[in-house]
């Protein structure tokens, strides 16, 4: 595919507000994971949770948005001049030109959940939810890209994907399409996640929460850590030899079942090597994968097996899971951040708490940090049902 | 925008009350409904244990897929899809919260991952074998056109054909008087890169604009579920005009002109 320029991005996790936060913490081996202490608190976990939220409320003006997932999305995109940006796309092609395609797994199901733990009864018996709380947008999975395009001004296609967690990796993909098919000429696109309920317990019901920090391919690994972020990237046409590029997008479907991944792998091969034949690259090419790495036992095995197949073993591979967490439909861009951190500064991250390999694992997955000059990175991020996207970021030609 | 265009190959539609196109074509046509409709639908692509178990989002949704298949003459394993819906699944969004407000360690891990938005594109894939890429995407009252756009554009970027799915289920509980939608409504699409003259063509254009309300017949007897958007495109097809409009956000609407076959 012809390459889509990447202008600016950014993230906030757990490890902090920004690119350069995300960057000193994984140099450093800061991680960024606690103790529960969101809500009741009354699962033993670590959580990768992100300061400051309480207190961050939304200006006046976007009230009508207000919930703890919109004020991570406002405080992600204070960051690296990134409203700016989004002004200066905005300013160059004209606001209906430029798409807003975010991802998302639980948008604001937290403000819902607060409205279920607080509703009032009335005269007939009937229950409702607390008058601040009856906002029907902050009750719907469209939340997300709804308050970004009031808060940002763009007019183009506004869409949230919501793919569990692959979603804020295939924003990547809908957008390329978007600027290729010649209907915008830019895109903000991202993804934000926050903490809830509904994911904390739903998880746990599954059996895939650890009560430790999570150990992505260790052999003695038996869960997640859950976590929250917000992450935005501005895309548009490639103009000029500058600046990172997107240079693949692959997308697949395990077609096997809802929450456990093919044991073959076989939705994640398809999905890497579709982002690879995209790219017109070949396997050696790369040098940093960002993988899914969500440290349950299933995921990691499969995972790994995958890249064995694909990869050389001089590939370094890793999950930045051990730092913030599972951040869920955020991760995609989270996790794109982190490759294209790697791509810039030649800072590979390795994984954290992670101590003694699974036998699964081939060469290619690494605990220990390392240096190299990179041409390509690489991001997986699969979701629930099945849903597998990878991508490719290279630097201008 | 330059317009998009993209062949009509296949038509799904199931709504409570109008248990197919056919039927919802008859409809627009004489009025008249069939009578005892079936109260949900029996998507044939899942065993029938799960035909029974599925949340009545993902039952709608994949039995209007399958049947735009079959009318498209396309095996479902082959086809990207796309799966629009405002909400997801109501229900189930309410389940989460009651359980969570009362015993929060009792969720039920199958109504959790039932929870995604994309559990009906999951259960779409598994049960067609299908390994193709699929979405799920909402925008609100203009999830259906945006996820039109989508459908378009994986066209435009070398899918031959792409299957569109459409659908929102019923609210309940005290989420209800926030996010209100009524009934079961579910509409699919096969588009493609094909131009065939025994089938429709549609060519769309994002402008500005305000949208009208959905009138006509089905929007009259369905306009209470919130999918209700993509019924002016449903009952052009039906009833054979050949321009509307689709709500595709604030001042923005999706022109679709329909060159009928």
């Amino acid at each position: 595919m012809s390459p889509i320029a990447i202008r600016a991005y950014t993230a906030t996790t757990a490890l902090g507000r920004g690119r350069a936060a995300q960057a000193e913490a994984l140099r450093a081996r800061r991680g960024g994971l606690r103790l529960n202490d969101f809500g009741p608190a009354t699962l033993a976990t670590w959580i990768g949770r992100v300061d400051g939220l309480e207190t961050a409320a939304l200006p006046p003006a976007l009230a009508r948005w207000e919930c703890r997932n919109n004020r991570l999305a406002w405080l992600a995109l204070q960051q690296d001049d990134m409203l700016d940006e989004v002004a200066a796309v905005r300013e160059r092609y004209g606001a209906e030109r430029v798409a807003l395609v975010l991802g998302t797994s639980t948008a604001s199901i937290g403000a819902t959940e607060e409205a279920y733990a607080d509703l009032r009864t009335d005269a007939a018996g009937d229950q409702y939810f607390p008058p601040e709380l009856q906002r029907s947008i902050v009750h719907t999975p469209h939340s997300l890209g709804d308050f970004v395009r009031e808060a940002t001004g763009l007019r183009g296609p506004c869409v949230t994907v919501a793919t569990a967690c692959s979603s804020s990796a295939k924003v990547f993909a809908q957008a390329a399409r978007l600027i290729h098919a010649g209907v915008v000429d830019a895109a903000l696109v991202g993804g934000v996640d926050t903490l809830c309920g509904s994911v904390l317990y739903g998880f746990n019901a599954l059996g895939l929460v650890s009560t430790q920090v999570c150990r992505p391919f260790d052999a003695a690994r038996d869960g997640l850590s859950l976590g929250e972020a917000g992450g935005f990237a501005v895309l548009e046409r490639a103009r000029d030899g500058r600046g990172l590029q997107l240079r693949g997008y692959g997308e697949s479907s395990d077609a096997h079942h809802m929450s456990t991944p093919h044991p073959e792998g076989l939705g994640a091969r398809l999905a890497m090597r579709d982002a690879l034949a995209r790219a017109g690259i070949d396997a050696a090419d790369v040098g940093y994968l960002n993988l899914h790495g969500t440290a349950t036992p299933a995921n990691d095995a499969v995972e790994a097996r995958a890249v064995d197949v694909l990869f050389p073993a001089t590939l370094h591979a890793s999950s930045t899971k051990g730092w913030t967490g599972h951040t869920l439909g955020a991760a995609g861009i989270v996790e794109s951040v982190f490759a294209m951190i790697a791509l810039e500064d030649g800072d590979l991250p390795g994984t954290l708490n992670s101590e003694d390999v699974d036998a699964a694992c081939g060469a290619q997955i690494r605990f220990e940090n390392a240096r190299a000059e990179l041409r390509y990175a690489m991001n997986n991020s699969f979701g629930f049902g099945g849903n597998n996207a990878s991508l490719v970021f290279g630097r201008a030609a | 925008m330059s317009s998009l265009v993209a062949t009509l190959e296949g038509v799904g539609f199931w709504a409570t009350g109008l248990p197919s196109w056919d039927a919802a074509r008859d409809y627009v046509a004489t009025g008249v409904r069939p009578e005892n409709p079936p109260q949900r639908p029996s998507p044939q692509l899942l065993a029938p244990n799960e035909r029974r178990r599925a949340p009545e989002s993902v039952a709608v949704a994949l039995e209007v897929a399958l049947a735009a298949c079959a009318a498209a003459g396309r095996d479902p394993k082959t086809l990207p899809s796309v799966f629009a819906s405002t909400h997801g699944d109501l229900g189930i969004t309410h389940y989460m919260c009651t359980t969570l407000s009362d015993d929060a360690a009792s969720i039920s891990p199958t109504r959790f991952h039932n929870s995604v938005h994309n559990a009906a594109a999951g259960y779409w894939t598994i049960g067609a074998g299908c390994v193709e890429p699929t979405t799920a995407v909402s925008s609100y009252d203009a999830s259906f056109a945006q996820g039109l756009i989508e459908a378009m554009v994986q066209l435009q970027a070398g899918a031959p054909a792409v299957l569109l799915v459409a659908f929102d289920a019923a609210s309940d509980g005290p989420l209800s008087a926030v996010s209100n939608s009524e009934g079961l409504l579910g509409g699919a699409m096969v588009l493609s890169n094909t131009p065939r003259h025994d089938a429709p063509q549609l060519r769309l254009t994002l402008v500005d604009g305000h949208a009208r309300q959905p009138k006509g017949a089905l929007a009259d007897l369905l306009g209470g579920n919130a999918m209700a958007p993509m019924l002016p495109l449903f009952q052009a097809l039906a009833g054979g005009q050949d321009l509307l409009a689709l709500y595709a956000g604030p001042e923005r609407k999706l022109r679709v002109e329909i060159a009928h076959a």
